[in-house]
């Protein structure tokens, strides 16, 4: 097959023939990864100036509002949960793929999809409980009129990751399965799977529990 | 541990399993910390710190970065690390916002 001809190549030129003469790539991984990853870096810059505005209007703020109850804080670890074991489904489909095994990867791809699916579903669930409670961009019935801006836009951002993360995903599995694609386009979904993963870890402790209502 | 046909390692999957183990238990912490009555600073630089513990586990493991070049690490970290790190240089003002009397 051409692309794992293309594959070792790239090893091949790492190994033998000299840096300086234009063989090999300093990373020794495919541009495609590298792409990914810098890609992945602008992306957290992004989310860490989120985060970083949400935490600052927080901590400065007297009248913070929380009203995230005990059942808000249950499906919120619940889809915490979902997202790690998709990231779990997800490294097991990159390793499946690069085992060449086909029909596994793709059957992990659509685990991995369907946790973020389950994700996605319970997230809209929330924020629909919370705008019947009265929450809006600049209003809410209790405190800092900030708060539906800094979660909306924060959460909301993250389930635009998701779902194209989702979708993406879903393009991938397809490729698989019509051996279009190589064990290396799995590797790259997989980055950006982690990563949306990895920004959840962030926004669950900082937007939920710090806000949690104590009764 | 097995290796494919380009001759590439393949890693055992048992690792993945003891990173999410540890992804659970210390989100199972933070939950755990949310219900104690502990002054907001607090809470915020204990919560940041474990999220920094877990997104350093899911780049190493999940996300294969322990295993590259080190060269790629180099490129990568150090100059997100600064960027976010000068993002938070003004962070510190909002510890006394509320004594300026600014609403």
């Amino acid at each position: 097959m051409a692309s794992h001809e293309a594959v070792s190549n790239m090893h091949g030129a790492i190994t033998g023939e000299s840096v300086w003469n234009g063989g090999g790539s300093p990373y020794a991984i495919g541009s495609k990864k590298l792409g990914m990853w810098l890609f992945i870096v602008s992306d957290a810059i992004t989310f860490a100036a989120l985060l970083m505005a949400y935490s600052y209007v927080r901590v400065g703020s007297s009248l913070w509002p929380r009203p995230f109850g005990a059942s808000s804080i249950a499906n919120a670890t619940v889809m915490t949960f979902v997202l790690l074991s998709s990231s779990v489904s997800m490294v097991l489909a990159v390793r499946a793929a690069k085992l060449g095994e086909r029909s596994q990867t793709v059957k992990w791809i659509l685990a991995t999809m369907l946790g973020g699916i389950v994700f996605d579903v319970l997230h809209i669930r929330e924020w629909l409980g919370l705008i019947e409670e009265g929450v809006r961009l600049f209003r809410n019935p209790w405190g800092t009129p900030l708060f539906g801006a800094t979660f909306f836009g924060l959460t909301g951002l993250h389930m635009t990751h998701v779902t194209v993360g989702v979708i993406y995903l879903g393009i991938i599995a397809l490729g698989i399965h019509r051996s279009k694609f190589t064990s290396e386009d799995v590797e790259v979904s997989g980055l950006y799977w982690h990563f949306v993963d990895l920004v959840w870890m962030f926004i669950f402790p900082l937007v939920y529990l710090m806000s949690a209502k104590f009764v | 541990m097995a290796t494919n046909q380009t001759g590439e390692h393949v890693q055992g999957k048992r690792i993945f399993f003891y990173v999410w183990g540890y992804l659970l238990a210390l989100t199972a912490f933070e939950v755990l910390l949310a219900y104690q009555q502990l002054n907001l600073k607090t809470m915020l630089a204990i919560l940041m710190s474990l999220s920094v513990i877990k997104a350093s586990l899911i780049i190493s493991y999940f996300m294969h970065l322990r295993y590259e070049r080190r060269s790629l690490v180099i490129t990568l970290m150090p100059a997100l690390i600064f960027i976010i790190g000068m993002m938070f240089a003004v962070f510190p003002d909002s510890l006394r916002l509320l004594q300026l009397g600014i609403r």
